[in-house]
C-alpha cells in the first residue's frame, strides 16, 4: 500500500480507505467508492482529493480525472449542504416532475445546477432516480423523497433548512 | 419509504417477504432464509444448475436470456478466479423493481450470489449497487456484515470444511451505461463506463479476466425460491418458455402505481386496469411504454398481450426491465419522444459514432421540432437516423434510443404531423431550458 503520510481526510475516512483498497482483486477498484465517499466528506471532488487518491491507489492524476468526468455524481465544483436533485425522467415526469423542479427553483431562487448564497442548496434536474413508482420523486443528497406535492416539498425544504432534514450518508 | 402494494392477482414467491422486516438476518432466517443455499452445498452444482434450466427463469434485466443456461456456459476449468455479479445499477427509467428487493429482501440477493458462486465454482461475488442507492447499499452491506458474523459467509461457509465464499459489495456514482454488463465490469475496474468488445463474453472473460456470472439483482434473488420450490413447479407458475414471476413497476397514469409481482404471461392490459387501478382520474389511455424506456410504445389498442418475453417481442415491443409506463390521452407524443431521447443523448458513453451523433441529432431535430420549428422532412429524417443507428453501435444503448424512437413514429406519425400544424397539448410538461427556447434555427 502506498503510504499516505499527511492525509486530507478524516481518521475514519482514511481507515475506511486504507481497508477499502485490500477487498479487490486489483486496487483501482476502489476508485470510484473512494472518490463518491471523498466528496461526500470534502463536499466536492477537490486537487487534493484527486491528488490523494491517485497516490493512494498508484494511479496517475489523470487517469483519476479520466474516470472523475464520467459519472454525473461526482463533482469538481461545491454544491449545496442539501443537494435537491428532481427527476423529471418520464414517470415522474408524467405524474408532476416538471412542477416540482419549478417549484424548487422558485423556492430556492437558483437554477439547474446553482448553489444558494447561504450555500445551504443546490439543485439539480437528474435522470431516473429508480423511484418511478412513487412519483414525483427527488433526492435530496442520498435520501428519496417520494409522492411529491409542492406543499410537500416545502416542508422537506424547510426541515433541511432548520437542520431537521433526514440525511443519509 | 416506498409504499408497498398489493393485489389479489398477485402470486407472491420473490416478493413474499416484503413488508415483514427480512432485512433483519433473523427475521430471514425464520422465513426459510438460507435454506436455498445449504441445499445447493448439500447436492451440488450440476443439480443447482438443472433446477435453474427447468425453472425457465430468463434474465429479469432486459434481454431475458435464460439463467440456467448462462451459468452453464462458465468453464468447469479456469486459470484465473471465476466471479459472480450482481448487477443493481437499475437504471433504465420507469424501473425500481431491484430498489424494493434491497429495501425488503437484501439477504435473498446474497443468497442468491453464493447458489450462483457454487453453480459456477467461484468463491467471490459483488454486488453492485448504483451510486444514488446509497441507503439500500447501507441496507445491504450490514446484510453482508450479518452474513459473515453468523459464518454463513467467508471461509468454510455452514461449518463446511472447503467452502469459501466472500462478497463485496461496490457503488457506481451516476451513469446508466454502467448497466451494460462489460461497462458494468469496467467500473468495477475503477475504469470510465466504457464497453467490452464482445466475443469474448463474461462468461469466458469477465471481471479481471476470469469468467464471470452477471446477473440482475431480482434474476439472483429469484435463484433461492427457485431451489425451495423446486424449478418445474417454479416454471408452472409462468407461461411457455417464461418461467415463474416477475415484479412489474407500473407507473404513470394509473390509479394505484407500485411494484407488483405478477405471474409471466398475465396480460398487460389487466395489469393496468385491474392491478394498478385503471387510468388515473378515469381518464381515456393513449400509450403504454411497456418494459422501460427503450421499449417501443404501445397504442391503447394494443395492450391485449401476455406479459412474457415472446409474447412482447410477437406484439413488436419488449418486456425490457418490467417497468410499464402508462400515458393517458393528454400526453403530446412529441413532447414524451423529446424526453426519452433526452435522456439517452444525456447516457451515450460517447465511445462510437453512431450512438454519440446519433442521439445528439436526435435530441437537436426534436428539440427544434417541439418549438414550433419543425418541417415534414423533419419526421422522416428522425426516422433515417434512428434507422441508421439500428445494430451500427458498439453497445445496445444506441438501439436502446432507437427503438423507442422509431416507434414513436411509426405508431404516432399523425400526430408529428398534427404538431406542424399547431395542435399541441393544453399543457406542456417540459421546462428543462435547454430543450426549449435553445435551439430555435
Ligand atoms: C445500456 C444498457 C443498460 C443496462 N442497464 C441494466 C441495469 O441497470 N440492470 C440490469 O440488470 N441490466 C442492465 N442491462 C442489461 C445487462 O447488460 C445484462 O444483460 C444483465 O445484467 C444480465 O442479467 P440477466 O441475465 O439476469 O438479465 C443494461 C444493458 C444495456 C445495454
Ligand atoms: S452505443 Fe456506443 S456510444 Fe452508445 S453507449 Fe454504447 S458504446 Fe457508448
Ligand atoms: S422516472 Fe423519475 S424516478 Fe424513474
Amino acid at each position: 500500500m502506498s503510504a499516505v503520510t499527511n492525509t486530507i481526510f478524516s481518521p475514519e475516512l482514511a481507515a475506511r480507505f486504507d481497508k477499502l483498497v485490500t477487498l479487490y482483486p486489483v486496487k483501482r477498484s476502489a476508485l470510484i467508492p473512494m472518490l463518491l465517499y471523498a466528496q461526500d466528506e470534502v463536499g466536492y471532488v477537490s486537487d487534493a482529493v484527486v491528488h490523494e487518491i491517485a497516490q493512494r491507489l498508484d494511479l496517475f492524476e489523470l487517469d483519476v480525472r479520466n474516470v472523475l468526468s464520467y459519472y454525473s455524481m461526482l463533482r469538481t465544483k461545491p454544491a449545496g449542504k442539501y443537494n435537491v436533485q428532481v427527476c423529471t425522467n418520464i414517470s415522474c415526469m408524467l405524474r408532476g416532475g416538471y412542477e416540482i423542479l419549478d417549484h424548487c427553483k422558485a423556492k430556492l431562487g437558483i437554477g439547474h445546477k446553482e448553489v444558494t448564497s447561504d450555500k445551504l442548496f443546490s439543485l439539480e434536474e437528474v435522470e431516473c432516480i429508480g423511484a418511478c413508482c412513487w412519483a414525483p420523486a427527488m433526492q435530496v443528497n442520498y435520501d428519496f423523497h417520494e409522492d411529491l406535492t409542492p406543499a410537500k416539498v416545502d416542508q422537506i425544504l424547510d426541515d433541511y433548512a432548520a437542520g431537521r432534514g433526514k440525511d443519509v450518508k | 419509504m416506498p409504499t408497498l402494494v398489493s393485489h389479489p392477482d398477485e402470486v407472491k414467491i420473490i416478493s413474499r417477504r416484503f413488508g415483514a422486516g427480512a432485512a433483519d438476518i433473523e427475521k430471514y432466517l425464520e422465513l426459510d432464509g438460507y435454506k436455498a443455499v445449504q441445499m445447493a452445498i448439500e447436492k451440488g452444482a450440476e443439480w443447482v444448475i438443472n433446477e435453474m434450466k427447468a425453472s425457465g427463469l430468463r434474465g429479469r434485466g432486459g434481454a431475458g436470456f435464460p439463467t440456467g443456461m448462462k451459468w452453464s456456459f462458465v468453464p468447469k476449468q479456469s486459470e484465473k478466479p471465476k466471479y459472480v455479479l450482481v448487477n443493481g445499477d437499475e437504471s433504465e427509467p420507469g424501473t425500481c423493481k431491484d430498489h424494493v428487493i434491497f429495501l425488503h429482501d437484501p439477504h435473498s440477493v446474497i443468497e442468491g450470489t453464493m447458489i450462483a458462486g457454487l453453480a459456477i465454482g467461484a468463491k467471490m461475488g459483488f454486488i453492485y449497487l448504483r451510486g444514488e442507492y446509497r441507503y439500500l447499499l447501507n441496507i445491504v452491506e450490514k446484510a453482508v456484515a450479518d452474513a459473515y458474523a453468523k459464518g454463513f459467509l467467508g471461509k468454510n461457509i455452514f461449518g463446511k470444511e472447503g467452502v469459501d465464499f466472500d462478497i463485496v459489495t461496490q457503488t457506481g456514482a451516476g451513469a446508466y451505461e454502467v448497466g451494460e454488463e462489460s461497462a458494468l465490469m469496467e467500473s468495477l475496474e475503477g475504469k470510465r463506463g466504457v464497453p467490452r468488445i464482445k466475443p469474448p463474453f463474461p462468461a469466458v472473460v469477465g471481471l479481471y479476466g476470469g469468467p464471470t456470472v452477471i446477473n440482475n439483482a431480482e434474476t439472483i434473488a429469484s435463484a433461492p425460491h427457485i431451489l425451495l420450490m423446486g424449478g418445474e413447479p417454479y416454471a408452472k407458475v409462468g407461461s411457455e418458455r417464461n418461467g415463474g414471476t416477475r415484479l412489474f413497476g407500473i407507473s404513470g397514469h394509473v390509479e394505484r402505481p407500485g411494484v407488483y409481482e405478477l405471474p409471466m404471461g398475465y396480460n398487460l392490459k389487466k395489469a393496468i386496469y385491474e392491478v394498478a387501478g385503471g387510468v388515473k382520474g378515469g381518464r381515456k389511455l393513449k400509450a403504454v411504454v411497456p418494459g422501460g424506456s427503450s421499449c417501443p410504445v404501445l397504442k391503447a389498442d394494443e395492450l391485449d398481450v401476455g406479459l412474457d418475453f415472446d409474447q412482447m417481442g410477437k406484439a413488436g415491443t419488449m418486456l425490457g426491465s418490467g417497468g410499464i409506463v402508462v400515458l393517458d390521452e393528454t400526453v403530446s407524443m412529441v413532447e414524451f419522444a423529446l424526453r426519452t431521447i433526452k435522456f439517452y443523448q444525456h447516457e451515450s458513453c460517447g465511445w462510437c459514432i453512431p450512438c454519440r451523433e446519433g442521439t445528439d441529432w436526435l435530441k437537436k431535430t426534436l428539440t427544434r421540432f417541439y418549438n414550433g420549428y419543425g418541417n415534414k422532412k423533419d419526421i422522416a429524417n428522425i426516422q433515417y437516423l434512428a434507422e441508421n443507428m439500428m445494430g451500427r453501435t458498439f453497445c445496445p444503448l444506441g438501439d436502446a434510443a432507437a427503438m423507442p424512437t422509431l416507434g414513436f413514429i411509426k405508431k404516432f406519425r399523425e400526430e408529428f404531423e398534427e404538431y406542424l400544424e399547431g395542435h399541441r397539448t393544453e399543457k406542456a410538461l417540459i421546462t428543462t431550458e435547454e430543450l426549449i427556447g435553445a435551439a430555435h434555427h
